[in-house]
């Protein structure tokens, strides 16, 4: 057969044309789908809750995908500003992925518990109040939004996540009352953005909230904290910048960029404790404040030592000393 | 008048819609990109970002692009084989039907019905409808090909076939769903895969929306607007099938640095730099046409659409790859860079082509001249510098962007806070608002001069 005459018949030219894209799919798609390499499981990453099933839902409604990444790289700057690079692992259970695209707010696969709730809840309804540089869209009508939980057996079935409905009501129900109860450490923050008609039901808010802080949970719990990386250099010394006037003011400037939001103005407190008083809640000493910028603190203080660093840590415990003078 | 007089209805319904639906999704376009800088623009759920986004993305690809193939396709078609289209009556159901679905699917999408995978967003049922539409239109191609007058196919038509091939194969691959509901499903494969999946699907729909049919159009209308043959066959020859090899090896370079597995980003990586020759191939082709007869460019108005479209498709072809190189895809994957380069190919290759194409189809159609040469050079001008204000801006703001994520203080703690390069953004974002709004009025100008051709009634024979 003349190779030429391919370009006389239409119906061997398709043919000729599927072979050809063919190969390349074979290769880099279809037998990889095959190879347990591609997609490893772990029992330390456990799959979601109904509750997290229904915002992981509401995140890929609003295509929050279209903003926001959940891949961590492993890039040193990268690691620095989110946290420990991604695994493949950790998305066994995610259908769809949601790594994202394009990052005009920042990556959010380390976002469980770096945050308390109440910080979700203000930011999501109004994020200018917050940072007032800040692009991204308010969505307040999560809050005045009951979350429809109709489906949720059917949809916790059709991914495998291996509980039953009688399990998904009953994780429905406590959801429920945990959020709802006055003890709910967010309590007031959720029934500020919350209509009073609702704050005893799940929004869709709540149950959004509920996912961020489930993103990359598993893998903190999985990796113990590098010993020694959140005190590092501060056991027992003192702060070097104590009584240096220009460090307080760099230290204010500092304290303005990353704290404010949830320490309030001068440190007057809001999510996060007061800091304008000597009576710290994790101690008072040098020590103690830098290991609580540095490493973070249970509830929802974030570790800083990677982003800031211990320098400018200093500077800021140096205006933390300042607000005390001024709060007494 | 030719064989081609009955379907003439059909490429005008095809091309006009096309023009609507650019219309409406450059609006969106613009809605967005002045929400970058206010986002106090989020008004209400329906008209969020994250939904308005989609619509913008899928009203351009499946509204725009997708018709703007379909009236090209079905005119090329027609006087390639020089035979009339072989079920025109399918073709007008086909086009009904179009317009019913891109209408539903917009609505579906701004109800926030969304599967989350990048430009296959559509939830199932109204990828079912897209599948239908696209064997009607497979049907018609295939159909009029077998029946045709001509012997030999021209290059256009095998850009063609790869056309209707490729998109049906990674359409319904990628769209594989487990319905829960009417408007919810879930992807059949899981995490890595399914975002290996996902990019393979999101490359090649790159190739097999805005390149195959395009450089059909490009090999077809550039040597009828300016009678000159095209300058190699033998490289068309080669060009088409390492191109079409190629392309589908290439989905990870959209993965870089992440879970999936190394080797399949190395691979991409690889063919990504590989496909520069067959591209640049089509460059050239073009290029060398134009070898002596350059003064083709100020005597016809439509040669300079047609040219600097494969220049920008050269440029496009260049960007892509280095992009896809590990250390490039580390300080510019995630920032406005890849926005800027997905929009010179769209702003710059895609409707340069298509634009000019209908205009050269609109006037054999009406049987006259364009209603407006003069406004057919503004509209030209005023894409041409809207697309270079908006993509140039968002190369130069990733590269800022991607550097203030990078930078360090010597400590090896972080330079930047994140709000600090949102806030650098914000006069690039404003420049691109400013370059979307003269590329708007570009095509206002455009769609009324069109409208206008196609209203001018055919000449008596």
């Amino acid at each position: 057969m003349k190779i030429d005459s391919l370009y006389e018949k239409p119906v061997l030219f398709a043919l000729a044309a599927v072979v050809v894209i063919s190969v390349g799919t074979l290769v880099t798609t279809f037998i990889p789908l095959f190879l347990p390499s591609t997609q490893p499981v772990s029992p330390l990453f456990k799959p979601y809750t109904a509750v997290e099933t229904e915002g992981r839902d509401i995140y890929i409604r609003e295509g929050c995908n279209n903003c926001h990444t959940q891949t961590v790289r492993p890039l040193r700057a990268e690691v620095a500003r989110y946290g420990d690079y991604s695994r493949a692992e950790e998305s066994a259970w995610d259908r769809p992925f949601l790594w994202g695209s394009r990052r005009t707010g920042p990556d959010l696969a380390r976002a469980g518990g770096k945050y308390p709730d109440a910080w979700h809840y203000r930011h999501t309804a109004n994020p200018q109040a917050m940072f007032e540089k800040s692009n991204m869209p308010a969505y307040p009508w999560l809050a005045k939004a009951k979350l429809d939980t109709s489906l949720t057996a059917r949809k916790v079935k059709t991914l495998g996540f291996g509980y039953d409905e009688a399990e998904v009501a009953r994780q429905l129900a406590d959801f429920r009352q945990t959020v709802a109860a006055p003890t709910y450490p967010s309590a007031q923050v959720r029934s500020q953005v919350t209509p009073a008609g609702l704050r005893g039901e799940i929004t869709e808010l709540d149950a959004l909230v509920a996912y961020l802080q489930k993103l990359g949970r598993d893998l903190k719990a999985a990796r113990k904290p590098a010993a020694g990386a959140a005190t590092a250099g501060a056991d027992g010394s003192k702060n070097p910048y104590t009584g240096n006037h220009d460090a307080e003011e760099e230290g204010e400037k500092i304290f303005k960029e990353n704290c404010v939001s949830c320490h309030g103005e001068n440190g007057a407190g809001g999510f996060g404790p007061k800091l304008a008083t000597t009576a710290h809640k994790f101690g008072g000493s040098d020590a103690d404040l830098f290991a609580s910028v540095a490493g973070g603190r249970p509830g929802g203080m974030p570790a800083f030592l990677p982003q800031l660093g211990k320098e400018r840590i200093w500077k800021a415990v140096a205006y933390i000393r300042h607000l005390e003078r001024e709060g007494r | 008048m030719g064989n081609g007089a009955r379907s003439d209805s059909i490429v005008r319904g095809f091309a006009l819609s096309s023009v609507f639906w650019l219309l409406v999704g450059l609006v969106l376009g613009l809605w967005l990109a002045a929400e970058m800088v206010y986002p106090s623009l989020n008004l209400a759920p329906w008209l969020a970002y994250g939904r308005l986004r989609v619509v913008h993305t899928n009203g351009l690809v499946y509204g725009f692009t997708i018709a703007g193939i379909f009236a090209c396709s079905y005119y090329i078609l027609e006087k390639l084989t020089r035979t009339p289209l072989a079920f025109p009556g399918l073709a007008k159901a086909q086009l009904w039907m179009f317009n019913i679905a891109i209408a539903l699917a917009a609505l579906s999408l701004f109800a926030g019905w969304n599967t989350s995978k990048e430009y296959a967003e559509l939830e199932w049922p109204l990828d079912i409808v897209v599948v239908v539409l696209w064997v009607m239109f497979a049907v018609n191609v295939m159909g009029t090909l077998v029946k045709r007058r001509e012997k030999q196919m021209y290059v256009s038509l095998w850009f063609l076939i790869a056309c209707v091939v490729t998109v049906a194969v990674v359409y319904i691959l990628n769209n594989l769903a487990i319905p829960v509901s009417l408007s919810k499903s879930y992807s059949a494969y899981a995490g890595v895969n399914d975002a290996n999946v996902q990019w393979w699907f999101g490359h090649n729909a790159v190739a097999s929306v805005f390149t195959f049919p395009i450089l059909a159009m490009f090999y077809y209308f550039l040597p009828k607007s300016t009678g000159l043959p095209i300058y190699s066959h033998r490289l068309s020859i080669i060009a088409f099938w390492s191109l079409v090899f190629g392309y589908l090896w290439t989905g990870a370079h959209h993965l870089m640095l992440t879970p999936v597995p190394e080797w399949i980003q190395t691979v991409a990586l690889a063919f990504s730099l590989f496909l520069i020759a067959p591209s640049w191939a089509s460059v050239i082709n073009g290029f060398y046409t134009m070898n002596g007869n350059w003064d083709q460019m100020k005597s016809n108005y439509l040669v300079k659409f047609f040219i600097l479209g494969i220049t920008f498709y050269g440029l496009q072809t260049i960007q892509g790859p280095t992009q896809a190189i590990r250390v490039l895809s580390a300080h510019l994957h995630y920032t406005e860079y890849i926005p800027g380069h997905v929009h010179m190919g769209t702003m710059g290759w895609v409707t340069m082509v298509i634009t000019a194409s209908m205009y050269f189809m609109m006037t054999k159609i009406s049987g006259r001249e364009i209603h407006s040469v003069k406004l057919a050079n503004v509209h030209f001008w005023l894409i041409l510098v809207g697309q270079l204000l908006f993509t140039v801006t968002l190369w130069i703001a990733g590269i800022v962007q991607g550097a203030m994520w990078k930078a360090t203080n010597p400590d090896g703690s972080l330079a930047y806070t994140f709000l600090d390069s949102v806030a650098a953004m914000y006069p690039y974002w404003t420049v691109r608002l400013l370059g979307g709004l003269l590329y708007f009025a570009g095509i206002a100008v455009f769609a009324y001069n069109l409208y206008m051709t196609s209203r001018l009634k055919a000449r008596a024979v």
